[in-house]
C-alpha cells in the first residue's frame, strides 16, 4: 500500500514536471486533460447551440408569419429567398425543410450529446470519482477531434449547392437516398453521412474512456455503491451509447451503399422523374427499424446525464441526501434496459404487424415507471429541505418540471391506438421538445453554473443567471405548451405552411402559431444574456473559492484552478457516499451541514448511524494509516 | 402588421441586452464593496420561491382558460364508426395525464418555495424510505396498465381485418399528389409493376391481368356513408403517409410494401357541414377567403372538406399533398359513379400497344432463356 502512495507521488512530480513544458498548442489545441477537452467540447457544444436555435427561429418565422417577407434575410440566406415579382421574398420550401433537418441533427446529436455528454462526463468522471485523468488521454483527444472534424463538415454542408441534408434528422430512404427526390439528398446528404460516421467515432471513443475510467481508476473507497449519481448516469450513458450508436453505423453504412454502389438494402420498386430505378427487394422500414435502435436509446443518452446532473445539484442545494439513492440507481438501470426494447414505438403506422405494435406499446409504458420513480425522488428530495436557489438549482427544478410536463404525454403517444391519430403530428413535437430537449438542455445548462467555479476558477454572475432562467422557464412553456393544442387538432410536422388544408384554416390556430414563433423568438433572445454571462465571467467573473455550494463530492477537494493530474499530492480517499447532508449531529462533529466523502466515520463519531459506525475499523485498519490528506482536513475540522 | 411584430420582437431583444447591461454594472458595483458570499442573499432567494408559487399558477390557469374557451375548435370532428370509442379514450387519457401533470407539478412547486431557505433552519435527513418507493412504483403501473388495456382493446379493433363487403380501393402516393384506384363491380384491384410506370399509366398498371378492366382512377377519394371501406396503400418514389384526421386513420405509405387500412365513415359531407354550422368556431370566415372581394368570404363550415394529409416528409411539395374526400349516401355516389369510365376504356390505344409490347418481352425472355440452356448443353 505504502508504495501505491508514493507511486502516486511520483506520477504527480513526473506530471509537474511535463506542465512547465505545456506549450499553447498542447495546453489548449491538442490538450490530453480531461478538463480542457471538456471545456472544449462545451465551447464548441454551446456554439452548436446558437446555431441550432437560430435555425428554429428563421423556420418558425414562416410558421408562425406565413405571408412574412423574407427579402430582409437575403443577406444571410442568399439564394434560398426568392424575390417575386412583387418585390417580396419567399423562404424556399426545401431550404425551410433543411433547417428543420439541421436544427433537429445539430441539438439532438451535437449539443445534447457532445454538449452534455462530452462535457460533463469528460469533466466529472474523473474528478468526481478520484482519478487524475481518463484511462486514455489520448483517445479523449481524439474525441474531441473526431467530433470537431465531424462538426466542420456538418457546418461545410449548409454552403453547398444544393443545401444540407433536408429528409428530417431521421433520414428515412428513399427521400434521402434519391437526389433526384430532394436537393438536400444530393451532396448534402453525402456531408451529413460522413459527419455522422466521424460523430459515432467520437462518441465510440469517448464513450470506451468513460466506462474504462469509471470502471478501473476509481480512488481508494470509492465502490460503486459510494459513486455519485451523475457518475452512475454518465457510466449507463456511456455503456448504451456503445451498444447503440455501432448500429447507427451500419444504418448509415448500408444507406451509403444504396446511394453509391447500386444496392438495394432500402430502395425496392421506385419510379421517379419519368425513371424506374433498378432497385428491388429492399425494405425501407429497416432502415426505420436500425435508426431507431439507436434513436430512442438516444432519448436517453441524452437525458440521463441532465438527470445526473439534477440528482447532484437537487442534493447539494436542497441540502438533503438525495432520495432513495439505490432506486434512482435501480430506475437508471431500468430505463437503460427498457431503452433498447421499446424502438418501434415509433413506427406504429408504418404498416408493421398489429400485434407487434401491441408488444411494442406494452414494453414503451413499463418505461413510464422507473421514469415516475425518478420524478417522485426529486419531489422527495425537496421535501423539507432548505432550499438555496442558485442558477443550477433554478434550472434542476425547471428540469424536473418539464421532464413531468412532457413525460405524461408520453403515455398517450406510447398508447398506440392513440398514438394513430397523434403520429407525427405537433403534439409529438411537443412531447419530445418538453422531456428531452428542453430538459436536457435545461439539465445541461444546470451543470454549466454548478460547475462553472470549477472549470474556470471564476463565478458567473447570479442576478443574470436568474433572468435566464426565468426568461427560458417562461419562455419554454408558451413555446411549447401551446403546441399540444396545434397537436390535437392534428397539426403535422415539417410542414412549410398549412393553408393547403381546410381542416388547418382557422385564425385561432393561426393566432396561436404567431404566439409560439414570438415566445420562441424572445426564449432565444434569453439565451443571448447566457451567451454574455458565460464568455465574460470566464475573464472578468468574481473569483471562486475552492468548494462554493459547500458540496460533497470529490471535485471539489481539488485545487481551484486544477492543472494536469487534478490532485497536488495523494489523491484523497473515499470514506462515505457523497449525500452527507444535514445530517444530525454534524454539528457535534464539526461540520456545518455537510461531511465531504474524503472525511473518515472515524472522524465523525457523533452523526455515523450504527452500520456506519462498523466500518471504522475497516477504515482504521486498510486506509486512513495510508492517507496523507487526513492532517489538513483536521486541521479544516477544527476550524 | 407582420413589421409591427418583427419590430416588436427586434425592441424586445434590445431591452433585454439593456437590462444586461445595467444588470452587469450593478453587479459590479455590489462586488466592488468586497462583501463576504458565505452569507445567502435571502432576498433573492425569496423573490425565486415566490416566482415558483405565482408563475405556474397562473400559467396552468391562463391555458385551462384558452384550452376551455375554443374546447369545440382543438380536435377535428370526427365522422367514423371508431371514431367515438377513440376520441372517449382520448378524453379519459388525457383527464389521467393532467391529473398527474397536475398534482406532481403542484408538489414540486409548492415544496420548492414552502422548504426555501431560512436562517437557522435544517433540512431533515431522510435518505429513504422503502414503503414510499414501493407505493409509488406500483401506482402508476396500475393506472398504465389500465390505459394499456383500454388501447390495446381499441388498437386491435382498428387494426382487425376489414369486413368482408369492404369497398376495396386503391391509394398511391407520388411527389405530390394523391391518385386513387377504385376496384370497380368485382370489388378486384387488377396487378401492377412500378416497370409499367409512365406519363400515361400512372400507377403501373398491368393489363395483361384482366381485374384491371374495370378499374378506374381519380384524384379525388370518394366514400360512402355507412359501408366500410378497405385502403391498399403504395408509394410510387418515396415515403409518404395517408392520414385522415377526421377518420381517427394513419397509415405510411412505403415504395416496395404495400400497407393497408379500413374504416367506415359515418357522415356525408353535407351532413358534417351542416352539424359544424351549429359549431361557432366554424361560423368565422375561412382565412383563405378574406384576402379578395367581401363577398367571396366563406365560413370555415362552408369550406369543410374531408381530407387526406400526408404526414410524412416527402419532399419539396409535403406541405401541400392533399388530397379532398368525399363522403356521399348511396344514391349520390351511384351518381358518381355512373360518371367513371375505366381506365382502359378511355385509353384503349394506349392499352393495346402495351399489352402488346408486355408479350413480347416475356416471350423475349423466355427465348432468351431457351437459349442460354442450348448454349450450356452444347
Amino acid at each position: 500500500m505504502a508504495s501505491d502512495v508514493a507511486h502516486a507521488h511520483d506520477v504527480h512530480a513526473h506530471e509537474e514536471h511535463h506542465e512547465h513544458h505545456d506549450t499553447f498548442i498542447t495546453k489548449y489545441i491538442f490538450s490530453t486533460d480531461h478538463k480542457m477537452i471538456a471545456k472544449q467540447f462545451l465551447i464548441t457544444g454551446i456554439l452548436w447551440a446558437f446555431v441550432g436555435g437560430l435555425l428554429s427561429i428563421l423556420f418558425r418565422l414562416k410558421l408562425g408569419f406565413p405571408d412574412m417577407d423574407y427579402s430582409w434575410l437575403k443577406p444571410l440566406l442568399g439564394k434560398w429567398v426568392a424575390i417575386q415579382d412583387n418585390g417580396t421574398g419567399q423562404l424556399d420550401p426545401e431550404f425551410y425543410l433543411a433547417m428543420v433537418t439541421m436544427h433537429g441533427t445539430i441539438m439532438v446529436f451535437f449539443v445534447l450529446t457532445a454538449g452534455l455528454s462530452g462535457t460533463f462526463s469528460n469533466f466529472l468522471i474523473p474528478l468526481q470519482i478520484g482519478a487524475r485523468d481518463m484511462a486514455s488521454g489520448f483517445l479523449n483527444m481524439l474525441s474531441y477531434w473526431f467530433f470537431f472534424a465531424s462538426s466542420m463538415i456538418m457546418l461545410a454542408s449548409f454552403f453547398l449547392d444544393g443545401g444540407p441534408a433536408a429528409g428530417g434528422w431521421v433520414v428515412y430512404p428513399p427521400l434521402s437516398a434519391l437526389p433526384q427526390a430532394l436537393k438536400g439528398s444530393g451532396s448534402g446528404m453525402t456531408y451529413w453521412l460522413v459527419a455522422m460516421t466521424l460523430f459515432i467515432v467520437s462518441s465510440l471513443l469517448g464513450g470506451i474512456n468513460y466506462i474504462t475510467t469509471v470502471i478501473n481508476l476509481r480512488t481508494k473507497g470509492m465502490t460503486f455503491s459510494r459513486l455519485p449519481l451523475t457518475i452512475w448516469a454518465f457510466f449507463i450513458t456511456a455503456i448504451i451509447g456503445l451498444l447503440s450508436f455501432p448500429v447507427l453505423f451500419s444504418a448509415a453504412l448500408l444507406l451509403v451503399f444504396d446511394r453509391s454502389l447500386g444496392t438495394s438494402f432500402y430502395l425496392s420498386d421506385i419510379f421517379i422523374n419519368g425513371q424506374a430505378l433498378d432497385h428491388t427487394g429492399g425494405s425501407a422500414i429497416l432502415f426505420q427499424h436500425l435508426f431507431w435502435f439507436l434513436g430512442h436509446p438516444e432519448v436517453y443518452i441524452v437525458l440521463l446525464p441532465a438527470l445526473g446532473i439534477t440528482s447532484e445539484i437537487i442534493a447539494t442545494n436542497a441540502r438533503k441526501p438525495i432520495f432513495g439513492y439505490k432506486a434512482m440507481i435501480g430506475s437508471i438501470l431500468g430505463i437503460a434496459i427498457l431503452s433498447f426494447i421499446v424502438w418501434a414505438h415509433h413506427m406504429f403506422v408504418t404498416g408493421m404487424d398489429p400485434f407487434l405494435g401491441s408488444i411494442f406499446m406494452f414494453l414503451t409504458l413499463i418505461i413510464a415507471v422507473p421514469s415516475a420513480v425518478k420524478a417522485f425522488n426529486y419531489i422527495t428530495t425537496l421535501w423539507r429541505g432548505n432550499i438555496r436557489y442558485t442558477p443550477a438549482m433554478l434550472f434542476s427544478i425547471g428540469l424536473v418540471s418539464l421532464f413531468i410536463s412532457g413525460g405524461v404525454t408520453g403515455i398517450i403517444l406510447g398508447n398506440n391506438a392513440l398514438d394513430i391519430y397523434l403520429h407525427d403530428t405537433y403534439y409529438v413535437v411537443a412531447h419530445f421538445h418538453l422531456v428531452m430537449g428542453s430538459a436536457s438542455f435545461f439539465g445541461m445548462v444546470a451543470g454549466i453554473y454548478h460547475w462553472f467555479p470549477k472549470m474556470f476558477g471564476r463565478m458567473m454572475d447570479e442576478k443574470l443567471g436568474y433572468i435566464h432562467f426565468w426568461m427560458t422557464f417562461i419562455g419554454v412553456y408558451l413555446v411549447f405548451f401551446p403546441m399540444h393544442f396545434i397537436g390535437i387538432a392534428g397539426f403535422p410536422r415539417r410542414y412549410y405552411e398549412f393553408s393547403a388544408y381546410a381542416a388547418f384554416r382557422d385564425e385561432v390556430y393561426l393566432n396561436l402559431n404567431s404566439f409560439i414563433s414570438i415566445a420562441a423568438a424572445v426564449t432565444f433572445g434569453a439565451q443571448l444574456i447566457f451567451g454574455f454571462n458565460f464568455f465574460y465571467s470566464i475573464f472578468r467573473g468574481k473569483r471562486a473559492t475552492q468548494n462554493p455550494w459547500n458540496s460533497n463530492a470529490l471535485e471539489w477537494t481539488s485545487p481551484i484552478n486544477a492543472g494536469h493530474g487534478n490532485w497536488e499530492g495523494q489523491i484523497p480517499f473515499v470514506y462515505r457516499w457523497a449525500y452527507d447532508y444535514s445530517k444530525p449531529n454534524c454539528e457535534k462533529d464539526g461540520f456545518t451541514d455537510f461531511i465531504p466523502q474524503n472525511v473518515p466515520y472515524s472522524m465523525t463519531p457523533h452523526s455515523n448511524l450504527p452500520h456506519e459506525n462498523e466500518m471504522i475499523e475497516l477504515e482504521k485498519e486498510e486506509m486512513i494509516p495510508h492517507d496523507t490528506t487526513l492532517e489538513t482536513l483536521s486541521l479544516l475540522a477544527k476550524k | 402588421m407582420n413589421s409591427l411584430i418583427i419590430t416588436l420582437i427586434v425592441v424586445l431583444v434590445l431591452a433585454v441586452f439593456l437590462i444586461i447591461f445595467r444588470i452587469s454594472n450593478l453587479a459590479s458595483i455590489l462586488r466592488s464593496k468586497g462583501k463576504d458570499n458565505e452569507e445567502i442573499d435571502t432576498t433573492a432567494n425569496n423573490i425565486n420561491a415566490y416566482l415558483f408559487l405565482l408563475l405556474p399558477l397562473l400559467g396552468t390557469i391562463a391555458a385551462f382558460w384558452y384550452a376551455s374557451k375554443h374546447a369545440t375548435l382543438w380536435g377535428q370532428p370526427d365522422a367514423v364508426q371508431h371514431g367515438a370509442a377513440y376520441d372517449s379514450l382520448s378524453k379519459i387519457a388525457h383527464i389521467v395525464v393532467i391529473l398527474m401533470f397536475l398534482v406532481t407539478n403542484a408538489a414540486l412547486f409548492y415544496f420548492t418555495f414552502k422548504y426555501r431557505h431560512k436562517k437557522d433552519n435544517k433540512a431533515t435527513f431522510y435518505p429513504d424510505n422503502l414503503k414510499l418507493e414501493i407505493v409509488w412504483t406500483i401506482v402508476p403501473a396500475v393506472i398504465l396498465t389500465v390505459l394499456v388495456f383500454a388501447g390495446w382493446k381499441l388498437w386491435r379493433d382498428v387494426t382487425k381485418e376489414a369486413p368482408s363487403n369492404a369497398m376495396l380501393i386503391e391509394v398511391m402516393g407520388k411527389q405530390f399528389n394523391w391518385i386513387a384506384r377504385y376496384s370497380g363491380a368485382d370489388n378486384k384491384l387488377g396487378g401492377f409493376n412500378f416497370r409499367y410506370t409512365d406519363d400515361i399509366n400512372e400507377m403501373g398498371l398491368d393489363f395483361t391481368d384482366k381485374n384491371v378492366n374495370d378499374d378506374f382512377q381519380a384524384t379525388e377519394l370518394h366514400l360512402v356513408k355507412g359501408k366500410p371501406v378497405r385502403l391498399q396503400i403504395r408509394a410510387r418514389d418515396v415515403l409518404h403517409s395517408v392520414s385522415f384526421p377526421h377518420f381517427r386513420q394513419k397509415m405510411d405509405a412505403v415504395p416496395g410494401q404495400p400497407t393497408k387500412m379500413w374504416f367506415i365513415p359515418t357522415k356525408t359531407t353535407e351532413e358534417m357541414r351542416e352539424e359544424l354550422r351549429k359549431n361557432p368556431e366554424y361560423l368565422k370566415p375561412d382565412p383563405n377567403t378574406t384576402k379578395g372581394k367581401p363577398e367571396d368570404v366563406k365560413a370555415r363550415w362552408e369550406t369543410f372538406d374531408y381530407e387526406l394529409v400526408c404526414q410524412e416528409i416527402c419532399g419539396r411539395g409535403h406541405f401541400s399533398m392533399r388530397m379532398r374526400v368525399i363522403v356521399h349516401d348511396e344514391d349520390d355516389y351511384k351518381k358518381w359513379l355512373a360518371a367513371q369510365k375505366p381506365f382502359v376504356e378511355t385509353n384503349k390505344e394506349y392499352v393495346a400497344k402495351k399489352i402488346e409490347a408486355i408479350t413480347k418481352t416475356k416471350a423475349g425472355k423466355v427465348s432468351m432463356e431457351d437459349s442460354k440452356k442450348v448454349s450450356k448443353t452444347n
